[in-house]
């Protein structure tokens, strides 16, 4: 069963865990469902983030200075697992969970019952060589990253790997957190890809902040997923799911 | 010149050993791929290695010497060698990676460079070779760094390269790369210019090869000098690890040379205080390669600590994590204090004086035993114009 397959458009949050404070992230994956979020990405804050711009930088260190730690959130995680019905997705760098022992934590997501795991800073070719087999021992769904250069090959290839999770399309090459809106340019493309990855639903993300770019990203793809938007949201205290859904 | 060889040679994915890889985001994928393609066709190719060489010699002026010091002979009571990367234009061995890298660029049809630097040398190697090749530069550098290393600042500004302060974490070299990074990944058709044996395969492959003409002169040089092209004894320092892979990379495979890498304690190994990596890290990821690395228990890194700038950096390139690992390379530690002292006494000795970053080398000295058969080379990477303030203040 792929968890991510809805029969409508789809709006995903991604929060960093444990900003804006040690204990929020609970009540803020639970307060996201409510009001309709269809899956939460729940980032597990890393010293450099190398792939990230300030907005997501400024929260990970945060949330550090404030103790977060894979302990710590597999903790909270576990107290509101019976809670949550919509697909959590863990994403981070791959050191924190290598330091961590790969083992430990894809047993901790098997028994969190974690829909998929997001690490941009690995290839699938590395997964493949070194990981691959504990992820399925485990069964525990990874998810990649593709960008609208990436070669239609390889596309294909992701697919392949993806059948119980969904492609993470980036939307430009860039870091996260761009504010620019959308570049329409680029929407053909997406709609290319959409129909190359058969079967595999296709979220876009990075740089998605208005109302006007989750519209644009739904008329090609199955998704949009916000995360520097919504965490700059929560610095300003703003309501951004408010004026989103 | 592709190598076979036990120790250099990286797997298909780009891994020595367990070390190395390209671990990086997708978004970067692409560079990758048309780095390692133009690359891997160029070092087989005859007219780039001429103007490589020509390069080197003409304009960097090597070979650099390998100098006797008769005084340090005489202090340990056997032969000390000191290879000159110091006497290179610009001050030390990173602008044979730059010059390298800049052809290399150029072929790729490339306009903008980007850098990060730590002592600056890198980035004034960076700036010069953009100079000369018309190219726009653009550095990254800890704003600590920039403090430090005040006159490699001037002297990038002054080159005509743009120098941008990275202001996160501890401000130093690994910030840099961070925003260097991230800067590449906006800017995709910038060509990354990467300092060290460092970064994502085919960066630390690369460095090392256009570093190896260092042991490659040793040879021919030791061989003119003694009778014999092998020491028993390579020391040099190690921040990410390019000067000592240049050092190293002929000797490899012969197992009688001891290779001993340098790494900066800091105010000591066990203070909280150091940049000893291979002492105090871990198998770990960071900057797109898997090698040693100093983190936490939840493998967040930990900010390093050096009073030299280019060793102030939380991991080694892949190439030394994995000959430390398997004891081919041997690390050692050298204090802030022992550097300094270590500084004046090369200055008084021979009238050298040395960067900080190669005072870490003359004074393990140290902390070798030598018996009357060693003969040794020190690589003397740089030198240390550029650390006269904190010389003097600690006079
Ligand atoms: C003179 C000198 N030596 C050594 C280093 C350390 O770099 P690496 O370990 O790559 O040789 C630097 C770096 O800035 C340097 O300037």
């Amino acid at each position: 069963m792929n968890r991510f397959i809805k029969d409508k458009k789809q709006l995903s949050i991604f929060i960093t865990a444990g900003f804006p404070t040690l204990d929020s992230t609970a009540a803020q994956i639970l307060e996201l469902q409510s009001k309709g979020i269809d899956f939460i990405e729940v980032g597990i804050p890393f010293s450099d983030p190398m792939a990230d711009g300030v907005v997501i930088q400024e929260s990970s260190s945060i949330a550090l200075a404030n103790g977060m730690n894979m302990d710590v959130l597999f903790d909270q995680l576990d107290s509101i697992k019976n809670q949550v019905q919509i697909p959590l997705v863990l994403m981070g760098y791959l050191n924190p969970v290598l330091q961590y022992g790969l083992e430990k934590f894809l047993k901790r997501c098997k028994d969190l019952k974690i829909a998929s795991v997001i690490l941009p800073d690995m290839s699938i070719e590395i997964y493949e060589r070194f990981y691959k087999e504990l992820f399925e021992k485990y069964e525990v769904s990874m998810t990649f990253l593709i960008t609208p250069t990436t070669s239609n090959e390889r596309i294909q290839k992701v697919v392949n790997a993806s059948s119980k999770s969904f492609i993470y399309l980036v939307s430009q090459t860039s870091i996260t957190g761009k504010k620019q809106a959308l570049d329409s340019s680029l929407f053909e493309r997406y709609s290319e890809i959409k129909q190359l990855c058969k079967g595999v639903p296709v979220m876009l993300g990075f740089g998605i902040s208005t109302k006007e770019d989750v519209e644009n990203a739904h008329l090609s793809c199955d998704g949009a997923i916000i995360g520097s938007a919504y965490i700059r949201s929560l610095m300003e205290k703003k309501d951004l799911i408010a004026e989103l859904v | 010149m592709i190598s076979e060889k036990k120790y250099t040679a990286v797997d298909d994915l780009g891994f020595y050993g367990e070390f190395g890889g390209a671990f990086v985001p997708e978004l970067l994928r692409d560079n990758l791929e048309e780095l390692s393609l133009n690359y891997n066709l160029l070092k087989e190719d005859e007219a780039f290695q001429n103007e490589f060489v020509s390069l080197l010699k003409h304009y960097v002026g090597r070979p650099s010497p390998l100098y006797l010091s008769q005084k340090l002979t005489n202090e340990y009571q056997c032969p000390i060698f000191l290879k000159r990367e110091d006497l290179n234009h610009t001050g030390s061995h990173k602008i044979n990676n730059a010059i390298g890298q800049i052809l290399l660029a150029k072929k790729m049809g490339k306009t903008e460079i980007i850098a990060e630097t730590g002592a600056g040398q890198h980035g004034v190697a960076t700036a010069t070779v953009c100079a000369l090749m018309d190219m726009k530069c653009i550095v990254f550098m800890g704003e600590k760094d920039i403090e430090r290393q005040a006159p490699n600042v001037q002297r990038m500004k002054y080159l005509g390269a743009e120098v941008v302060p990275a202001t996160s974490g501890s401000k130093t070299l690994k910030d840099a790369t961070n925003e260097a990074i991230r800067y590449w990944i906006n800017h995709t058709n910038a060509y990354y210019l990467i300092g060290s044996v460092v970064g994502p395969h085919p960066y630390p492959a690369m460095v090392a090869l256009f570093q190896s003409v260092i042991s490659k002169e040793i040879k021919t040089q030791l061989k003119e000098q003694t009778g014999s092209e092998n020491p028993t004894k390579i020391v040099a320092c190690v921040g990410g690890g390019s000067n000592a892979a240049g050092a190293f990379f002929e000797y490899y495979d012969n197992e009688e040379v001891e290779l001993i890498a340098v790494e900066a304690g800091g105010m000591g190994v066990d203070s909280g205080h150091t940049a000893a990596t291979s002492a105090v890290g871990n198998p770990g990821v960071l900057h797109g390669s898997l090698t040693l690395l100093m983190q936490d228990e939840y493998g967040q890194v930990i900010e390093p600590y050096s009073i030299s700038a280019g060793l102030d950096y939380p991991g080694i390139g892949p190439l030394h994590a994995h000959t430390i690992q398997v004891g081919r390379t041997k690390s050692i530690s050298v204090t802030d204090d022992e550097a300094l002292k270590a500084a004046k006494k090369l200055a008084v000795y021979e009238g050298i004086i040395p960067a900080l970053e190669s005072a870490h080398a003359i004074a393990a000295l140290d902390k070798i035993d030598f018996s009357s058969n060693d003969v040794v080379v020190i690589n003397l990477s740089g030198r240390g114009d550029k650390d006269m303030e904190t010389y003097l203040n600690f006079e």
